[in-house]
């Protein structure tokens, strides 16, 4: 569906059901450079069962318009105006990678609006390789190349992808590569680079809170996560072996078994 | 100590890796080092909620294996990673292949732009069999560029060709087709069944869907029928209006949008959920397990191949029996030039060449070669070879025969792995015959 958001349209997938304002939302946060895409083996559930699914493109990203959002504090805000904009007073996020950041501020942010979070592939800061954050902002493609490497386990290298046919880094690459890389992927790694009030946010999240975490995951290894975890009240923790930091593709069964059994202990859906 | 700082580099597996091992995880397979094959129909849901979510594409997984087999699975992941696409769908011959494709993209009063030098089957498929269906083709001679961007109408919805056209090796500029195609909002569809990916990405040159007859170089034994579409992932369906069935609510799944959802793989994701449902081209796993076991050789062959075809090719041009001889490597060949550009790593190992003595020469060799085998295919790891307007394309009629480039002296020979000079000595049997043609041909 599309709306408008500071007077930008906004793309997001509702998992092929139409938007029904009395169902409970969940927003589903994309990572650096990629797009909603990437949850589609997560979205489509919680559609065909009783939630508004929404699964946003950030700005500049995907199929949504304007410029993408310089900084994790201006992407948290935004996060909280689709809400507005999408006319609910409140919703459970879900965020992979940097936007496990943008969810975790805006949670902080926004504690009365935000029910439940579900962090995958979380950290409290994502400082970025120097010369991979050079790569992406010089439209490099090869920064996108090195970000598919880094994100999939070594399981994940082989493929096996849980939908038949479909092969996880190409489809990755091409979904990083769909904009122009430094107006997406330059921008959003600068804004993870920058951003350091992870832990301090963190402190303030009271909210049910679910981490998942792979052993394999190079970007946001599974120390990093725990660390962000400890700091929020009765935080729990679920670690995924043999699998790496793009788990919502690599292990798309146990996330969504996960997170399924989170979210409706937590925010239970409209019963039919 | 060096204090130079060490480059950045990709560590995603490469070629040979991965015709070795994509699509493949032992430990979620028992431990099992080769792929096993899955021969069965179906499988367990657990519990009606899984099987609702499975019919539902909310999850990955299968269901029946007409739609999908963990067995197919593995070989569609790895030509799609070979091939540097986003997904395939593999089917029980190249030409499922090249029909579930047609009718993933096209509707009845749709239009296509398809080059006129492809394999007799296509022809007679674009030519006579989808006319049934309301849709319509122009063929355009694979050279005449400009002519690709002159027959595309308001309803065109790709435009089709193998890059080296079966069987006369003209070679269409894929690269400026492509740009045609893209500029009118349409997909190039590229037949790479000459190439493999070994020889050839045509991703990497502008096409949006390659496909294979996995029969041939790919597998290469021989023994096994098979097909595959694969996506490049790049191709924007929602820049127009043209593919409703692509970006529209579809009713066959709670009205979703295959664009909207799957994006760089809806294309396959139609493909299986609508094509395979409804028409059920499936490739049987112990036929994908065959291919497998090919594929793991293909960079190793193909190089072999491209050997002997090149020296072939030398020995066919200074043979006294040989009016002409067509490949993209012989030094006269009028596309040499995008050859290089676009098949680095050798031009195949298909040769078509012209006997001296018309038709009835053709016969003769053909009927007494001994090593090399006449039947109909190509991409064997045996050589193989047919007179096509007596055979392949038989069912043309001679107006489309001479569209297409074929002559009646044609031989097309398809160059095998064996020994060069058991290939050359077994080729002077056939050629002493056809100096003989009536002699011969009388038997």
């Amino acid at each position: 569906m599309k709306f408008k958001v500071n007077g930008n349209e906004v793309f997001a997938s509702t998992g092929g059901r139409p938007f029904d304002k009395k169902k409970p939302l969940i927003i589903f946060v994309h990572g650096s450079g990629l797009t909603h895409m990437t949850w589609v083996l997560q979205t489509r559930y919680f559609a065909f069962h009783g939630y508004n699914s929404l699964a946003v493109d950030l700005p500049g990203h995907g199929l949504s318009s304007g410029k993408s959002l310089k900084s994790i504090e201006e992407m948290a805000d935004w996060v909280s105006s689709v809400i507005d904009a999408v006319g609910h007073k409140e919703a459970s996020l879900v965020g992979h990678s940097q936007g496990c950041l943008v969810t975790v501020e805006c949670t902080s942010r926004y504690p009365g609006k935000i029910k439940t979070l579900s962090l995958m592939g979380g950290a409290g800061a994502i400082p970025m390789n120097p010369e991979l954050l050079s790569l992406a902002e010089n439209n490099d493609p090869k920064a996108v190349d090195l970000m598919m490497d880094w994100a999939h386990g070594p399981a994940g290298h082989f493929g096996g992808h849980p939908v038949p046919g479909l092969y996880h880094i190409n489809t990755g690459t091409m979904l990083a590569k769909s904009r122009t890389i430094q107006n997406t992927l330059g921008v959003d790694f600068r804004a993870c680079d920058n951003y350091k009030n992870g832990f301090e946010a963190a402190k303030k999240i009271k909210c049910p809170t679910l981490s998942i975490l792979a052993t394999d995951d190079k970007m946001c290894p599974v120390k990093e996560g725990k660390k962000l975890a400890s700091l929020i009240d009765g935080s729990q923790v679920d670690i995924i072996d043999n699998c790496g930091h793009m788990m919502l593709l690599e292990e798309a069964d146990r996330v969504l078994t996960v997170l399924k059994k989170f979210i409706t202990t937590n925010y239970p859906p409209l019963s039919s | 100590m060096s204090d130079k700082k060490k480059e950045l580099k990709p560590n995603t597996y490469k070629f040979d890796t991965l015709s070795l091992h994509a699509g493949y995880q032992p430990h979620k397979n028992a431990g099992a080092r080769q792929v096993p094959i899955y021969q069965t129909t179906s499988y367990l849901f657990d519990d009606v909620d899984h099987a609702a979510a499975l019919f539902n594409l909310e999850r990955g997984g299968h269901i029946y294996s007409r739609i999908s087999n963990p067995t197919v699975g593995v070989l569609e992941e790895r030509v799609a990673s070979l091939e540097g696409g986003t997904a395939a769908l593999a089917t029980s011959s190249g030409m499922s292949a090249i029909f579930l494709t047609i009718m993933t993209l096209c509707e009845a009063g749709d239009h296509l732009v398809v080059s006129s030098q492809l394999y007799g089957g296509t022809v007679n498929l674009f030519r006579l069999t989808l006319p049934k269906f309301g849709i319509t083709c122009t063929f355009v001679k694979p050279r005449d560029t400009e002519g690709f961007k002159k027959a595309i109408k308001k309803n065109t919805k790709g435009i089709y060709g193998e890059l080296v056209g079966n069987p006369g090796n003209e070679l269409m500029n894929m690269p400026e087709i492509a740009n045609i195609a893209h500029e009118a909002g349409i997909p190039l569809i590229v037949d790479s069944t000459y190439q493999t990916p070994y020889l050839c990405k045509p991703f990497e040159h502008g096409a949006d869907i390659v496909i294979h007859s996995l029969t041939k170089w790919m597998a290469g034994h021989g023994s096994s029928m098979a097909g595959i579409l694969v996506e490049g992932g790049n191709f924007d369906w929602m820049q127009n209006d043209k593919f409703p069935t692509m970006t529209k609510p579809y009713e066959g799944y709670h009205g979703l949008s295959f664009a909207e959802e799957f994006g760089p793989t809806a294309f396959t994701m139609k493909a299986r959920a609508e094509g395979m449902r409804d028409f059920g081209p499936c490739l049987s796993p112990q036929n994908a397990w065959n291919v497998l076991q090919g594929l793991e050789t293909l960079s190793v062959r193909m190089k072999k191949h491209c050997e002997n075809a090149e020296e072939m090719v030398k020995y066919l041009s200074n043979h006294e029996s040989v009016a002409w001889v067509s490949h993209p490597s012989a030094p006269n060949h009028p596309d040499t030039k995008l050859a290089n550009k676009l098949l680095p790593n050798g031009k195949g190992s298909m040769i078509a060449f012209g006997i001296k003595g018309g038709k009835d020469a053709g016969v003769a060799f053909i009927n007494n070669v001994k090593l090399a085998s006449h039947l109909a295919n190509v991409g064997d790891t045996r050589t193989l070879v047919i007179h096509p307007a007596s055979g392949t394309h038989s069912q043309m009629d001679e107006a489309t025969l001479k569209f297409a480039g074929l002559s009646h002296d044609m031989i097309r020979l398809s160059v095998g792995m064996e020994d060069i000079d058991d290939i050359k000595n077994d080729f002077e049997i056939g050629f002493r015959a056809a100096r003989k043609p009536r002699l011969v041909s009388n038997q």
